[in-house]
């Protein structure tokens, strides 16, 4: 495949990690990769086979799914099961445990689950059953928001009425922030989000060189991209820079894009507070619609039950989410936690960090290589 | 290369009383392999994914009632001994959506699926059956389409339509047309095939691109806006099998990767076995639209249906012998040993991946494309 192969070369990737070999000595540094995309290449591509011992990669809370507190799931729920309605969602939260269940379990008992792969596919379900009221179930960064804000703007253009949305879009600033005031967390730099930064660009994430003296670079999600990224960000820590660095530079602009952001602003607005699975509340960590859009605003239009569900004692995702905990560090984790049967949110995206690990990293590298007998 | 000692780093070390990521890991395998259990209280569409769902409710429920010697191995087909020679018997039930896709329809699928069940145990296939389950409405003229390409498959595979049944619902109850095939097939050669006979060293052979058939259903639908050129590569492979066992005298599995992939069939054998397998991405064929098709879907073409590939397990003298003989098939052209067996990590397989690294590829979890067949 051209534009894909070139990221994934085999010789490239010898090159960088000898480089990173050089870079790092014997030093031992950790550094997270914020999104769960990178999570996803690190574990599909075995790109650790590729890092020298003294390197830790901490898989960061950047994966949307894992991050929604067990209450929204079942909200959504109670929306899906509301008369004459129909719950548009992505197909990744369709196994999400809640405090009473998935959409999944919603689904084979007759609640109206759609799965889309866009907004704009709710949207035209909704067109496609005007007897019924659509409402989407709109998750993620500002990755996904501007397309969650087009969707509201266009039903509003075409007079769609039976559409709206149940906005749980968050913002990665906040995110990273209370990462980085926890305290049993101890990280040297940062894989900063690739396709967050295309909308809101590099500038927000300033404020992690400069009041936490930590180097950030935003990285692509092909595993050179990851190795390149890695290798900027030890060049940074041994020259004793902090600064943050854009790998990604065909895709990503300094700036972000303008467009998508004015999209954001003009449909949606801060929500004083959310939850966040994991983290707990964060300030201004979210958005909801703007008054003027309420008419699109599930939120609005339902009566929603909005409990506040604690997570299974068992699960430990909120450390894993901080990096604290590796996925097999958890108490439950592979053996009552299964992505076939989670207990938390990390086990069920493929962006999550227990999900990936158990897919694709589960088993005894040094064995597998046959480097070094057990 | 990434063994790491971090003794002296509290946060992530293991701490005292803590569990060591191998402790960890062997408890997880001891988890996989115990007898499974429905805890589900409703059938979700998971259950007919062909992964791990289906495997607990067909080993906990199905084979607890039914159990006997035959059914016991879950084999794709049962294979008993009557008087005077040795018979290999099997069903499968068609759903696709859509019925008719690039590449074929519902008919021929259905016919080439149970010729290619009993073609795999080293049957001859002989007879089919036809159930129909028609939905009150459905044109006649699609159903003759379709039978018509059941005739021209069997015609192909040598094979007879020698029984059926037609049921009709009512309106909204079915979704047009449904089949069920039940088939039989002679066995003929003393060759006893089975996932359990793998051992290190064999050699792992699959007969051509993988995943074609899932992606023509998936993008077939039309809900995805994609374009491509695949279709789907439903087709008989009993002649296939039939030249590559003529070959050789060392094939120790043969199975046809359908539902789940060629990921499942290799767990399948890695778990039978008792044995790793090991493969190599960069020797798996995978035709580029597939490829960029599951690139953009973030789907793994390993967990993608094959509807007339299968996946051989031969003995390392052999191998060229075997690829060579798929290769002179007009449907194994693109034949290719696409890894081997080995002692560990037993019940696990591993992908070398392009990039050089490697990764643990799992039975499919969930359902990314329900009713592909």
């Amino acid at each position: 495949m051209r534009f894909v192969d070139e990221y994934r070369s085999r010789d490239s990737a010898q090159r960088l990690s000898q480089e990173i070999a050089a870079l790092l000595g014997s030093r031992a540094y950790k550094m997270m990769e914020v999104c769960g995309g990178h999570t996803h290449t690190i574990y599909k591509h075995g790109v650790e086979d590729y890092l020298p011992e003294g390197l830790t990669l901490v898989h960061g809370p950047g994966c949307p799914v894992c991050v929604i507190p067990m209450g929204r799931i079942d909200d959504a729920r109670f929306l899906a099961e509301q008369r004459d309605v129909i719950l548009a969602t992505f197909g990744d939260t369709l196994r999400v445990p809640g405090g009473r269940g998935s959409l999944l379990d919603a689904k084979a008992r007759g609640a109206r689950i759609r799965v889309v792969y866009s907004p704009l596919d709710a949207l035209k379900v909704a067109r496609e059953h005007p007897e019924k009221h659509v409402v989407f179930f709109a998750l993620g960064f500002e990755t996904t928001a501007p397309s969650t804000a087009a969707t509201v703007l266009r039903a509003a253009r075409e007079g769609v009425r039976n559409f709206s949305v149940f906005c749980n879009h968050v913002l990665i600033v906040p995110a990273v922030k209370a990462l980085l005031d926890s305290p049993d967390l101890r990280l040297d730099g940062f894989i900063g989000p690739g396709h967050v930064s295309t909308v809101i660009g590099c500038k927000p994430y300033q404020f992690v060189p400069q009041q936490y003296g930590k180097p950030f670079v935003v990285a692509g999600f092909e595993p050179l991209d990851v190795l390149q990224a890695i290798s900027m960000i030890l060049r940074q820590l041994s020259q004793g820079r902090a600064e943050v660095e854009n790998q990604y530079t065909r895709v990503v602009r300094w700036d972000g894009n303008p467009h998508a952001l004015a999209l954001i602003g003009e449909v949606m607005e801060l929500r004083p507070h959310f939850e966040w699975r994991g983290l707990g509340f964060i300030s201004h960590s979210a958005l909801r619609l703007r008054d003027a859009y309420r008419e699109y605003d599930a939120e609005k239009l339902f009566e929603l039950p909005s409990l506040r569900v604690s997570d299974p004692k068992a699960c430990q995702c909120g450390e894993v989410l901080k990096g604290v905990l590796r996925p097999w560090e958890c108490k439950v984790f592979g053996t009552a936690c299964t992505p076939e049967t989670p207990i938390g949110t990390c086990m069920v995206s493929s962006e999550g960090a227990c999900a990936a690990y158990y897919h694709y990293g589960r088993f005894q590298r040094r064995r597998a290589d046959g480097a070094r007998p057990l | 290369m990434s063994g790491r000692d971090e003794r002296e780093d509290p946060t992530t070390g293991p701490r005292s009383g803590r569990r060591t990521e191998e402790e960890v890991l062997a408890r997880i395998e001891k988890a996989r392999r115990r007898a499974p259990r429905v805890t589900d209280e409703r059938i979700t569409l998971a259950h007919g994914a062909g992964g791990r769902a289906t495997r607990r409710l067909v080993e906990s429920l199905f084979l607890e009632a039914f159990r006997n010697p035959v059914l016991e191995v879950l084999e794709d087909q049962a294979v008993f001994d009557v008087k005077g020679g040795t018979l290999a018997f099997t069903t499968d039930s068609y759903v696709v959506s859509p019925l008719f896709f690039p590449g074929g329809n519902i008919g021929d699928l259905a016919v080439n699926g149970t010729v290619n069940d009993l073609a795999v145990s080293g049957a001859r296939p002989l007879y089919l059956s036809a159930g129909f389950i028609l939905e009150e409405g459905f044109p006649l003229e699609k159903l003759r389409r379709i039978v018509e390409s059941m005739q021209a498959a069997a015609l192909a595979a040598r094979v007879e339509v020698a029984a059926g049944d037609t049921k009709v619902v009512e309106r909204g109850k079915g979704d047009g047309c449904y089949i069920n095939t039940a088939g039989v097939g002679v066995l003929e050669r003393r060759v006893r095939l089975g996932a359990a006979r793998a051992r290190p060293g064999d050699v792992v052979i699959v007969s051509g691109p993988i995943a074609d058939h899932g992606v023509t259903i998936l993008l077939a639908r039309g809900e995805l806006e994609l374009e491509s050129q695949v279709v789907s590569d439903t087709a008989p492979l009993s002649g296939l099998v039939a030249s590559l066992l003529d070959a050789t005298t060392s094939v120790r599995c043969l199975r046809d990767a359908t539902r789940g992939g060629v990921a499942t069939v290799l767990n399948e054998i890695a778990i039978a076995a008792e044995v790793g397998v090991r493969i190599d991405e960069e020797r798996i064929p995978v035709r580029e639209e597939v490829r960029g098709a599951c690139e953009l879907l973030g789907i793994d073409p390993l967990h993608v249906a094959c509807e007339g590939r299968v996946v051989a397990v031969v003995g390392p003298e052999e191998a060229d012998a075997a690829v060579e003989a798929m290769r002179r098939d007009p449907l194994g052209r693109e034949a290719s040993a696409i890894g081997r067996i080995c002692s560990e990590p037993s019940g696990t397989v591993l992908l070398k991946t392009k990039f050089g690294g490697t990764r643990i590829v799992d039975l499919l979890i969930g359902d990314p494309l329900p009713r592909i067949c």
